[in-house]
């Protein structure tokens, strides 16, 4: 006799298995009960939908006709509420009570809704359905929307209601879009294309409270105070198996509806497929081992063997031009082989990860038309070592173009600034060129380009090289590290030029070869984004020796050394017997007078930290910054308050000095000295900044070093007032920060720029100077002890403490 | 037979970082990756025992904060021409949860 099967859900999953149903001619008496008002559709077609390339009608699976046809019973928008296993019945929410042999869930997921304030207002919506769909494209172009959730839902979501006119921002919680699927890289470049569609996206970006009026959603707050407007929010946060139904109905559950290999539940009449079930401790959220699960529960039901086997699974993003591709796993490391192509030109990257000869993972974006050919070599495992050289351009590469290491320069916009001193953009580089100029020389000569202070002379040669072609050999320079070709010059006009606010928008733009940087070019990256972009970008702690991310020298056996600001070496007894105490309490070996006047207090545990600097932030003090590539001490002699030669208060504009340079990042270490009158007891004619008091004023004199080279200072300018002696100091650190290279002390700098470029510099543009450097001490001038004593206390202890007895 | 201690949340440790696991017998590094991986290795430095968990993390690496010896995290050998290896215990990542082998407190005491 024909077996009844009911079928619960009329989703993605088990309209593939009734296909495959019906095309063997299975004998069943099939009843196909769905919560939505309508039968299977293709639910992934939403997107195009939304954006309007698609009609709902076109993305029907099966209509009723179909239904008919093979002798279906439908009953749509019915739910079934329970389900009694003993007596084989499954019961609808009105109330109809319908016999089954075999039952098959296919209820898929529930959205995950984050329970925040407000989360339950009117239009607070997910992307799951037709319904959503309708009223995001309901929102006329003059609405705005917010999209909480920065994966592939919510990125559909948002190109979609871009493409009709909303006003959309995106807001992720991670550093970058699509994490789960894409390195930071591609993230990057993703970000842009959505960026240049008009969407808005904030990473990083934490939601607080969802803000309403009258019932209705109004805004949502982020933890950081800002508020968006909006008149729907969209969360595309993830997404729950629905196992309620099966879980109410004694079923074996766990994150989703325990199946084995053939789909059976722990109830053999009963199978599972789609988005509800877990196999083997894992969850789906694509469709394509969804149609195998379908394939093989069809089977099951015909009682053929057949076994559901997890594959490798890919991604792509169905938003219009944006093209990327993500499949296995990308991480790198050691034991694997990381290629990777950028051309910045066309916005395209590309990285393999190998191992073992065989590629693991890949990353694409801009160019993916090869990624079904990488992603066949991932599942077959194939051997590429004979292909490896060629590997990354793809199977139609036959001998073609090598990587071009002037690619980042040839992609420049013509307008972009290549010489800041005289602003000079590329377009009159190559015009010159193209009137004749064709050397280093000549377009110094017609431009003024790189005839100032120099830095960017490999830019304008790459210009030369990418114009003029084979006609033009550059000369070489050192670059960063291995990880790219460019000097640290020209990264750093890139970066003003092409305004790179973060790291992976470097990497890309100026053709990085590694994935993510290393160690020698992360710190100076870090530095030149902070130093040109301090509102936009953020620090980042992790790209810094530990020094300067623990603020605390370590010592050679792991300890720390704590030297607390002494303000331009003046101390009080009040100060002193806090650390004397300090120094007792946390039972410090050694405390040291240093050569900047301060004291020292070395030997201190890495745990005990938070601990002291509290201490010593209760006594009034901070951090002496004396682990930083930013402004140490400014040493002073006692001047007019005691000194019978004294001619001005070298020991309070010292001072000052102190508290308006404190919290500056520079590129190397950054001292200063005041001295009371040329006798120089303060040693400031050997400072990277000295100034020397006169009856007159102040001689303000930079470039000394008393290190590994000894230099004496050499004179800047002098100036009446020591308010002007102040601005003077400010324009100068500024220069310094925004043109040097990373870890050239003021000496290094001067003699590739040159002095009279300096003093140029600072007198034509002072105020201008004096006004960057405020705006970013805004931002930096702070004391990093007390902020890491108050929220990063716990960051400094153990993870965890074991003792053999505690694991057993 | 291996028996997994929870340690602790991943996002206790930042991605790029690390932060120790004290045992009688000496600090364990525990490391997560850029791509949320994490690895145990031994914290003390093959060239002069420098505290690796303090170290800048790139790709599976750590370049150690004291003379910058690079020491892979997954092998704890030494990369380029510096020679040297540290031990490492097995780690994984489940739920959110950082596991390590109860394994590793054995090798400790008997080592
Ligand atoms: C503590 C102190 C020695 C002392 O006991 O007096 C000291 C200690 C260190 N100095 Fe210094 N320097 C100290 C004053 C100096 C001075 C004298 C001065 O500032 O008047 C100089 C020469 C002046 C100069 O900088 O031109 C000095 C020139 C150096 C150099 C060479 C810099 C150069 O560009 O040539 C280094 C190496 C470096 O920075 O790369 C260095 C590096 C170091 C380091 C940070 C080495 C390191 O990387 O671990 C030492 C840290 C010890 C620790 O754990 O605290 N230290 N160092 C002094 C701290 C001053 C302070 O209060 O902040
Ligand atoms: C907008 C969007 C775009 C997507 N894009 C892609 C993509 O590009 N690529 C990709 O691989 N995947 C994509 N997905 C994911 C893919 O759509 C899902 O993986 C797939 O639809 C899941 O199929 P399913 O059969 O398990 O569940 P569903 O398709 O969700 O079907 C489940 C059905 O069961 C019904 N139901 C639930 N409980 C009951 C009950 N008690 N009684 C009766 N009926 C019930 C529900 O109403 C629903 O209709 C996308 C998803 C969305 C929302
Ligand atoms: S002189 Fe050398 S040994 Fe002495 S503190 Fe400076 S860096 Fe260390
Ligand atoms: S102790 Fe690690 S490199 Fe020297």
């Amino acid at each position: 006799m024909t077996q009844k099967l009911i079928v619960i859900g009329a989703g993605m999953a088990t309209g593939r298995m009734l296909e495959k149903l019906v095309e063997a001619d299975a004998d069943y008496d099939i009843t196909l009960i769905n919560g939505e008002p309508r039968g299977n559709y293709n639910r992934i077609m939403l997107s195009p939908v939304l954006s309007g390339d698609k009609t709902y009608a076109e993305i029907v699976t099966h209509d009723d006709a179909w239904y008919s046809e093979h002798n279906i019973t439908t009953r749509f928008g019915t739910f079934i509420a329970g389900i009694d296993r003993a007596a084989q019945t499954v019961t609808t929410d009105s109330g109809d009570v319908l016999p089954y042999d075999r039952l098959v869930f296919g209820t898929g997921s529930n959205p995950f809704m984050i329970p925040l304030p407000g989360h339950d207002l009117e239009g607070v919506i997910a992307y799951r359905d037709l319904e959503d769909t309708e009223r995001m494209m309901g929102l006329g172009s003059d609405h705005k929307c917010v999209v909480i959730g920065g994966g592939l839902l919510g990125l559909e979501a948002a190109a979609g209601m871009a493409a009709r006119g909303v006003d959309v921002t995106v807001v992720h919680i991670m550093g970058h879009l699509m994490e789960r699927q894409l390195d930071e890289a591609a993230g990057y470049l993703l970000r842009k294309a959505l960026v240049d569609k008009g969407i808005t996206v904030k990473c990083s970006a934490n939601s607080k409270e969802i803000l309403g009026e009258n019932g209705k959603v109004r805004a949502l707050l982020l933890d950081d105070g800002t508020e968006l407007p909006c008149d729907l929010l969209v969360m595309a946060v993830g997404i729950r198996p629905n196992v309620k139904l099966a879980q109410d109905a004694g079923l074996a559950v766990g994150k989703g509806i325990h199946v084995d290999d053939q789909m059976v539940t722990s109830d053999e009449n009963v199978l599972a497929v789609g988005e509800c079930v877990e196999h083997d401790g894992a969850i789906f959220g694509l469709v394509a081992p969804l149609y195998d699960q379908a394939s093989v529960a069809a089977q099951t039901l015909m009682k053929t063997d057949a076994t559901f086997v997890q594959k490798e699974l890919s991604t792509k993003l169905k938003v219009t031009g944006c093209d990327l591709f993500s499949a296995g796993d990308f991480a790198d490391g050691d034991g694997r082989e990381d290629i990777v192509f950028r051309d910045p030109a066309r916005g395209v990257y590309r990285r393999l990860v190998i191992e073992g000869n065989v590629v693991i993972g890949a990353v694409m974006y801009g160019d993916t038309a090869d990624s079904n050919w990488f992603f066949g070599l991932i599942k077959d495992k194939t051997d590429i070592s004979e292909m490896r050289e060629t590997l990354i351009f793809g199977p139609a590469y036959q001998g073609g173009a090598p990587l071009d290491p002037l690619a980042a320069v040839a992609a420049l916009p013509l307008d972009a600034e290549i010489c800041g001193c005289n602003g000079i953009c590329k377009g009159e580089i190559v015009e010159a060129i193209n009137a004749g100029a064709t050397d280093l020389g000549a377009i110094k000569a017609t431009t003024k380009a790189s005839a100032s202070c120099g830095t960017c002379t490999g830019l304008v040669e790459q210009v030369l090289a990418s114009t003029l072609g084979d006609d033009f050999v550059i000369p070489a320079a050192a670059s960063v590290c291995g990880c790219t070709d460019m000097t640290h010059e020209d990264v750093r006009r890139m970066i003003k030029s092409l305004k790179l606010t973060s790291m992976p928008a470097v990497w890309q733009e100026c053709g990085w070869k590694t994935s993510c940087g290393c160690h020698v070019c992360r710190p100076a990256l870090n530095f030149y984004l902070l130093a040109d972009w301090p509102l936009e970008y953020q620090d980042d702690p992790q790209s810094r020796f530990i020094n300067e991310r623990k603020h605390a020298n370590i010592q050679k056996d792991g300890t720390y050394s704590v030297v607390p600001r002494m303000w331009g070496g003046v101390t009080t007894p009040g100060e002193l017997r806090a650390i004397a105490d300090a120094a007792d309490k946390y039972m410090v070996p050694t405390v040291k007078v240093t050569g900047g006047q301060r004291i020292d207090l070395l030997g201190v545990k890495g745990e005990d930290l938070p601990n002291i600097w509290a201490d010593l932030n209760a006594a009034g003090m901070v951090s002496g910054y004396a682990y930083s590539k930013g402004l140490r001490t400014v040493k002073t002699c006692v001047g007019t308050d005691h000194c019978r030669f004294g001619t001005q208060d070298s020991t309070g504009l010292g001072i000052k000095l102190e508290k308006t340079l404190h919290g500056a990042w520079t590129p190397h270490k950054l001292k200063l000295g005041v001295s009371g009158c040329p006798r120089n007891c303060a040693e400031a004619t050997c400072k990277d900044i000295g100034i020397v008091c006169v009856d007159s004023g102040y001689q303000i004199s930079i470039g000394g070093a008393a290190g590994m080279d000894v230099k004496e200072t050499e004179l800047l300018v002098q100036v009446e007032t020591e308010e002007d002696a102040i601005a003077v100091i400010k324009a100068i650190t500024q220069l310094y920060r925004e043109n040097a290279k990373y870890l050239d002390r003021i000496y290094k700098w001067m003699a590739k720029v040159g002095l009279e470029w300096i003093k140029e510099r600072v007198e034509d543009e002072r105020d201008a100077l004096v006004e960057r450097f405020e705006l970013s001490q805004t931002i930096y001038r702070h004391d990093p002890w007390a902020e890491h004593a108050t929220n990063k206390a716990q960051s400094y202890q153990p993870l965890a403490t074991l003792s053999l007895e505690a694991a057993e | 037979m291996s028996a997994w201690i929870d340690i602790a949340a991943l996002e206790d440790i930042p991605a790029r970082g690390a932060r120790v696991v004290k045992t009688s017998l000496g600090c364990v590094a525990v490391f997560r990756t850029a791509a949320d991986e994490v690895f145990a290795l031994s914290n003390a430095c093959p060239h002069k025992a420098g505290p690796l968990s303090e170290g800048i993390v790139h790709g599976k690496s750590v370049t150690c904060p004291l003379h910058n010896w690079v020491i892979s995290l997954e092998t704890g050998e030494a990369q380029g021409a510096d020679e040297g290896r540290v031990d490492t215990y097995p780690a994984r990542v489940e739920a959110g949860r950082i596991l390590l082998d109860r394994s590793f407190l054995n090798a400790r005491s008997a080592a």
